[in-house]
């Protein structure tokens, strides 16, 4: 399969992009960013609170496969129908700070668009953090590690 | 237990994925590695001990100090994060767009 979805980290930069271009028409890519019961699926989350508006806020809950339950919530800066959410991201009780991130949504067709997702961390060494994580939580034992070290910190 | 596995072990601590961090700019002693960290001289020993013992670290003695620098050989294999990064988005929104598509068909 074709890779759809890019990520663009330069070195030493404490930012990120994400890019992806969906078969979707553009309606439909952003409905799915706003549509609780939708952002559930896609995301594997709970949503227990999503203000789609200007100064609205919202927090996600996933379930690890151990059954911990992770909060994560922000508050949304800017928000512009079918074209940019303006916003912050934060995992709860975790020590990774808060990412600053502009969603921007473009028309390409009638049936396609594209998502960019540009992302600003606190500094470097926190989004090489934030990059390393999926790769650590790959690896279940890891992953303990990682929570063991955190349990500590609490 | 195989070396690859400790590897993604040794980097899944956040001090010691910091102390890779610093001294990827520069090779640096022990005592010059743990100036830059609260913990304890010991417990920063154990974790150049451990990234030592896997290979991200390599030693260099010049007279009777050590200094430390990453081996690139063995961080390439850790390159691969970035790609688990990105995995992680593509798998979600190649969720979303078959979603959508039913959704689509739905209406």
């Amino acid at each position: 399969m074709e890779r759809k979805t890019k990520i663009s980290a330069e070195d030493g930069r404490q930012e990120l992009v994400i890019t992806r271009e969906f078969d979707l028409p553009l309606e439909l890519l952003f409905k799915a960013y706003i549509e609780p019961e939708i952002v559930e699926q896609w995301m594997g989350t709970k949503v227990l609170k999503l203000e789609n508006k200007k100064h609205g806020s919202y927090q996600f809950e996933t379930t690890d496969p151990q059954g911990n339950k992770h909060r994560f919530n922000g508050v949304i800066h800017e928000f512009a129908l079918n074209n940019k959410i303006t916003r912050t991201f934060e995992f709860e009780k975790m020590p990774f700070g808060v990412q600053l991130e502009f969603l921007t949504f473009e028309k390409l067709t009638d049936d396609t668009s594209k998502l960019n997702m540009h992302v600003i961390y606190k500094s470097v060494a926190q989004r090489d953090q934030m990059l390393q994580l999926p790769f650590s939580q790959g690896i279940n034992m890891a992953h303990n590690r990682l929570q063991e070290f955190l349990n500590k910190l609490k | 237990m195989n070396l690859r596995r400790d590897v993604f072990q040794a980097i899944a601590d956040p001090t010691r994925r910091a102390i890779l961090l610093l001294v990827a700019s520069q090779s640096m002693t022990a005592g010059a590695i743990a100036a830059n960290f609260d913990t304890a001289r010991p417990t920063v020993s154990k974790h150049l001990q451990i990234l030592t013992q896997c290979e991200l670290l390599e030693q260099e003695y010049n007279g009777r100090e050590v200094y430390y620098h990453v081996n690139p050989k063995k961080m390439k294999e850790l390159a691969d994060f970035i790609e688990a990064f990105r995995k992680l988005w593509d798998d979600r929104f190649n969720k979303l767009e078959t979603i959508m598509k039913k959704y689509k068909s739905k209406k």
